[in-house]
């Protein structure tokens, strides 16, 4: 090794200019990927059995709007079922009690354990094997009883199965959150002799809160992907009625792109909502953090 | 700094003159073997003042959660203010008390931490206002009233606002004792209130202490602030490996300890 020797000049070296490391491998990439993009938009110009036209008019026709409501629908409802079941769940798994937190631990193992589509189709052929649904004493008189068909419909099936199986992945959010709460919080809410149900409420859980919403907020975006699965049991959400139209006219392509275009949109607009409240949660425990933080950056 | 503390002068209260506030008879705890409460008595009486010391793992923390229940005994008894803590005598036994009913049972105890332990996503205005509201179930601008009051007289007038991640150790542990006192406790329980502090900020904490003796309020102060338990208590009890070794005034127990272990733990931290 040979040590430059470096003279003690008056400035030393401080008036020599700086190289900058030249990243050529970026460029080659870039070319690479700029000649794959020409060939891919010369495809969609020029190939003849690619209908593009087709995806400008369908984007808009009047049974994808409806088959996208119907997404929306499902994705809240479902959602929905997830939160409310999960944070029981949670709660339950939390619990003293041995039996609740049992059954909520076997709960999680089965809805987790088995495939969603598999769990879809389960709801949905239930009638098969329980035609009738009834309220009454277990084992005694009946009050009320109904087909299960017409209680199970698609509709119902596919929030029962996307529902129940997202209270299984809730209910470990929920879990997580409220297990990040220091244990002294819920003592110091005990000692000013609230119940425990008020200390869950008022103490525990929005503290919990900071830390279960962004991964619901991812939840919500992969629940509004799965429910295209909603697809096997015939349900006419976006991604059915994309393939009832191209069973009629034969252009997959087109409508698939139709309905990916309708999930990007969506997805684009969840994941700017949930950036935004990510954006506020991490900004610290604190409200008083967030108003100082939205000063510094000056008003935004 | 503070004048007046109690939020309303212990007098108010309806305590027999004979009534001890705290009784605790042969009282036992373990955690699994480990047996750390072997048959503790204490009185303490209305008024009174009494410092907990002890070296570490004595079991000086256990005791004092004990008597608001946050830890239950596993033999023996803790009455606070002539009631049972935690259980109900019925028929030769004592029975554990549900949950909600313990919390009811606590009413007339605040209890503050060496932690701290202020709900970080509340302001301090907030910590103190949220059990009387919400356990009380008192009115929003009387409680918000009642919270204000008692911030300014731990010298908090203006940080009411602020939340607990923007004050400092000795303000965070003038907050929490602010907010126990927003519940009206007879009887103040402290763990350490300043071991968590850095050492210019044990005084501010300290002189609130101080007041509320002066006030009058019944404290069991675990600390190992000697000059402290010397200044202001009225009583100092020792404790070793699960039970009291010796107790008495300041003067004696301090200057004068007679057991070879108390001796020996004052010559450590003095
Ligand atoms: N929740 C618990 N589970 C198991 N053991 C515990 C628990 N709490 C305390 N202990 C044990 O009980 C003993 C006494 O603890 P305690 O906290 O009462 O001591 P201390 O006198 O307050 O000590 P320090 O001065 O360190 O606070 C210790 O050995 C401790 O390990
Ligand atoms: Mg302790």
């Amino acid at each position: 090794m040979t040590a430059q020797t470096v003279l003690p000049t008056e400035s030393g070296h401080a008036e020599e200019p700086i190289v900058r490391l030249r990243h050529r491998g970026r460029w080659v990439a870039g070319a690479v990927l700029l000649v794959l993009a020409a060939m891919f938009v010369n495809f969609l110009a020029t190939s003849p059995k690619l209908r593009l036209d087709l995806v400008v008019g369908y984007l808009f026709e009047r049974s994808i709007l409806q088959g996208l409501l119907v997404t929306l629908e499902l994705t809240a409802a479902a959602m929905l079922v997830g939160v409310v079941l999960g944070t029981v769940l949670a709660m339950m798994r939390l619990s003293d009690n041995p039996m609740l937190r049992g059954v909520a631990t076997g709960y999680v193992a089965v809805f987790r354990g088995t495939p969603i589509l598999v769990q879809l189709l389960f709801w949905f052929f239930l009638g098969t094997v329980l035609p009738q649904i009834s309220l009454g004493i277990p084992f005694g008189p009946e009050f009320f009883s109904i087909s299960t068909n017409t209680l199970i419909t698609q509709f119902a099936a596919a929030i029962l199965g996307l529902g129940l199986n997202e209270a299984a992945y809730m209910a470990e959010i929920v879990r997580a959150g409220i297990g990040s709460v220091d244990k002294g919080q819920t003592e110091a809410a005990q000692a000013l002799s609230m119940s425990p149900w008020l200390a869950y409420r008022r103490v525990v859980l929005p503290q919990a809160a900071r830390l279960i919403v962004p991964p619901t907020a991812n939840e919500v975006i992969s629940m509004l992907k799965l429910t295209s699965l909603a697809l096997v049991i015939g349900l006419p959400e976006l991604t059915t009625t994309a393939q009832l139209i191209y069973g009629r006219n034969f252009q997959q392509i087109p409508l698939l792109i139709v309905a990916s275009i309708w999930y990007l949109v969506l997805t684009t607009i969840l994941t700017f909502i949930q950036s935004r409240i990510e954006r506020r949660t991490s900004r610290g425990v604190l409200g008083a953090t967030r108003r100082r933080t939205r000063f510094a950056i000056g008003g935004r | 700094m503070p004048r007046s503390l109690a939020a309303s002068p212990p007098v108010d209260h309806p305590t027999g003159p004979d009534l001890p506030m705290v009784q605790a008879r042969a009282v036992r705890k373990a955690f699994g073997d480990n047996e750390v409460l072997k048959g503790i008595d204490l009185t303490v009486d209305p008024g009174q003042v009494v410092s907990l010391l002890g070296p570490s793992g004595s079991g000086k923390s256990t005791f004092l959660r004990c008597i608001n229940h946050l830890e239950s005994i596993d033999a023996g008894e803790i009455s606070v203010n002539g009631s049972l803590v935690g259980y109900r005598r019925q028929g030769g036994k004592k029975h554990e008390l549900r949950p909600a009913e313990v919390a009811a049972a606590r009413r007339d105890v605040g209890m503050v931490f060496q932690s701290f332990n202020l709900f970080p996503h509340l302001t301090a205005v907030q910590n103190v206002m949220e059990a009387p509201i919400y356990v009380k179930r008192q009115n929003r601008d009387a409680a918000k009233a009642h919270a204000l009051e008692l911030l300014a007289r731990v010298g908090l007038a203006d940080k009411t606002a602020a939340y607990p991640a923007h004050l400092s150790g000795g303000q965070q542990q003038r907050v929490a004792i602010a907010r126990a006192l927003a519940m009206e406790p007879r009887l103040m329980l402290f763990d350490e209130p300043t071991s968590a502090l850095d050492p210019e900020l044990v005084g501010e904490v300290l002189d609130v202490i101080k007041t509320l003796a002066a006030d009058g309020m019944t404290m069991i102060v675990v600390t190992h602030e000697i000059g402290f338990a010397r200044e202001v208590c009225d009583r100092v009890v020792f404790m070793d490996g699960g039970v009291i070794v010796e107790q008495g005034t300041p003067a004696d127990v301090l200057t004068n300890p007679q057991h070879a272990r108390t001796k020996s733990f004052l010559s450590k931290v003095l």
